[in-house]
């Protein structure tokens, strides 16, 4: 029997490689708070004289970052809700109900998991133009309105649920849509939880839609504003590393609160392709 | 023709209403007979009130009842992803034989853009360069991501601190992964530098070294992107029964000979699945690019696809960059379906 906690070899990889993982985070949260006078001295040290917070007041004074983060929220806000409502209705669909052409499209939408996003960038771009949606927030949410591995996961869950609880809401006389929001739904709260940490993730993160996009400072997300922030202020150290913390604190505070939701869900998407 | 049809929907309707009347009437008069009409017990049985329409047109009526109730469903998300996906692909490959700015009336050229491509010095030596990133990377990724795992799952002090640490950089965005990066590997008030200053080592160029920067643009990505396959692996190992452990240590196995008969056969499907996924993104790889080099210094971190947003976004070679685009995607396509293809002859059930 192996005493708990006696000391093991590992942490002579795992704790060195902790530190130097964690390294740039922290150093990027100190020069945050470190002048730039003490940032530019030879030798460079790594903790500061003294915390300053005059980068975050330059921050906020020279660029509309509150405008960013509240334009993001929008965007990733929209885009959680749309996904819940329409990958759970689809998911639902290619799980229990039976209607033409099923098979078919879903074939299809898990045959689009293969096209990158990456390569639809011009077509897209002049899609968004024609619909009106260049310089706008639209621009950044309607790619992240619904996913297709987001239907794909949403059925894989209604498939494990037992049809018990469904058949009986039948014969207690709900219709299908009565069925799905009273009896389904509420079941699903793991799954949708799931989805909604992805969502987030891609959402918040995403930069190729709105650098395409958005051209106007006032629509920017917090990711094109801190690229366009750094182009504009590439000397000043201490406000972009400011910048940089402003627009990963919310999910950085997000993951140490729900450490085993975030890694439940990239495990999960583990199931994509 | 439409009374024609309307008469006979209502003869139908009438027949059926017919052969009901007299299926009901049986049933009313004796069990017996009940039992002889079978039509008349699965309705009495299911105890719903006939339409009037009959059963024929209740089928049809049913069917298409079902298949509003399921499109209602699957439309909007379909009908979206589709719109977001099969359509700008089509649309890209239309635009990839075209000579087009954006602006002036776009010029059928056939196949010149992609003949072009296959000449242009720039093109290649962009995928030279994600091509030996690739190749270089992923089975990088792929070995440090299944030692990794082993190395976490288990029950030691520290190990909730250990998993914070390495999976925290997973939340942070390309856009601040770069400028971060571009202040770590500073050449003068970087952390990189000043850590090789204190080793006594000589000073590096890192990002703006041609020779380097492709090595550094991976050590980012692995700071990135190491977490997925961490965790991939771990979610894998947890799914290992321990009881084959148990029989192998019981038999005697040592450490090495259970990594290699039980736990690495066990990991086989995850990694065929971890190498492809990280395959394509790793083809993919821009907005690192973008944010840290530009694609500098001269061309020498150029990728595929900053090769194709250049083209299109900054030069208003809207039909070049599509043939890029298209090149690039039926790569990923022909090396994806050959590690499957892989897969699947070894024996491995990835998906």
């Amino acid at each position: 029997m192996m005493r708990r906690y006696s000391f093991s070899r590992w942490h002579l990889l795992l704790m060195p490689l902790s530190l130097v993982f964690l390294l740039p985070l922290v150093q990027m949260l100190l020069a945050s708070f470190t002048s730039n006078a003490d940032i530019n001295r030879f030798p460079p040290r790594f903790f500061p004289s003294a915390l300053h917070i005059s980068g975050y007041v330059r921050l906020f004074r020279d660029a509309p970052v509150a405008r960013w983060m509240l334009n993001s929220a929008i965007v990733s806000g929209i885009a959680i809700v749309s996904h819940l409502i329409l990958c759970s209705l689809g998911g639902y669909a290619y799980a229990r109900l039976s209607f033409r052409g099923r098979t078919v499209a879903f074939v299809t939408l898990v045959a689009t998991i293969m096209i990158p996003t990456q390569m639809l960038m011009i077509p897209t771009y002049f899609m968004f133009s024609h619909l009106g949606l260049i310089d706008t927030l639209g621009a950044a949410f309607v790619p992240f309105l619904t996913s297709a591995f987001g239907v794909f996961l949403m059925r894989q869950f209604f498939l494990s649920l037992p049809k018990d609880l469904e058949e009986a809401g039948r014969i207690d006389g709900l219709t299908t849509f009565g069925v799905f929001f009273r009896i389904v739904l509420p079941l699903a709260r793991p799954a949708l939880a799931t989805l909604a940490v992805f969502t987030l993730l891609n959402s918040w993160n995403d930069l190729l839609w709105p650098l395409i996009a958005i051209n106007d400072p006032s629509k920017f997300t917090i990711q094109l504003g801190i690229i366009n922030f750094q182009g504009a202020h590439h000397i000043d150290w201490q406000e972009l590393m400011a910048c940089n913390v402003v627009a990963t604190a919310p999910l950085i505070i997000g993951f140490l609160v729900a450490q085993r939701q975030f890694v439940q869900t990239m495990s999960m998407s583990g199931l994509k392709g | 023709m439409k009374h024609g049809i309307l008469i006979s929907d209502h003869e139908k309707a009438g027949g059926g209403g017919a052969r009901r009347r007299t299926a009901n009437t049986n049933a009313n008069s004796e069990v017996a007979a009940t039992r002889s009409t079978p039509a008349a017990a699965l309705a009495d049985a299911n105890g719903t009130a006939p339409a009037p329409g009959g059963p024929k047109w209740t089928a049809r009526r049913r069917r298409v009842v079902a298949n509003l109730t399921g499109w209602s469903f699957a439309a909007p998300a379909t009908l979206i992803i589709l719109g977001l996906t099969l359509f700008p692909a089509a649309w890209a490959f239309l635009i990839s034989r075209e000579h087009w700015n954006g602006i002036a009336p776009a010029r059928q050229i056939g196949w010149d853009n992609y003949r072009l491509m296959a000449q242009d010095p720039d093109f290649r030596s962009a995928v030279n360069h994600t091509v030996l990133f690739t190749v270089l990377y992923v089975p990088v990724v792929l070995v440090l991501g299944m030692f990794l795992a082993i190395a976490l799952n288990r029950k030691i002090r520290f190990i909730a601190f250990y998993r914070t640490a390495l999976f925290v950089p997973l939340v942070v965005s390309a856009a601040a992964t770069g400028i971060l990066a571009n202040f770590v590997f500073d050449q003068q008030f970087g952390l990189a530098n000043n850590l090789l200053r204190v080793l006594h080592l000589p000073r590096q160029g890192f990002l703006a070294d041609r020779h380097e920067v492709m090595w550094v643009i991976a050590l980012i990505y692995l700071w990135t992107d190491l977490a997925f396959s961490v965790i991939v692996y771990l979610a894998a190992l947890q799914d290992i029964p321990t009881d084959c452990l148990e029989a192998a240590r019981i038999d005697g196995a040592n450490r090495w000979q259970q990594f290699r008969h039980v736990i690495l056969p066990s990991l086989a499907p995850v990694t065929v699945f971890v190498g492809v996924w990280e395959t394509i993104s790793v083809l993919q790889i821009f907005e690192l690019i973008l944010t840290t080099t530009h694609g500098g210094p001269l061309g020498a971190s150029q990728t595929i696809v900053y090769f194709i947003y250049n083209q299109a976004f900054n030069l208003s070679r809207y039909g070049y960059g599509s043939a890029a685009a298209y090149t690039l995607f039926g790569a990923t396509l022909i090396i994806t379906l050959g590690l499957f293809a892989y897969a699947r002859r070894s024996k491995i059930e990835a998906f």
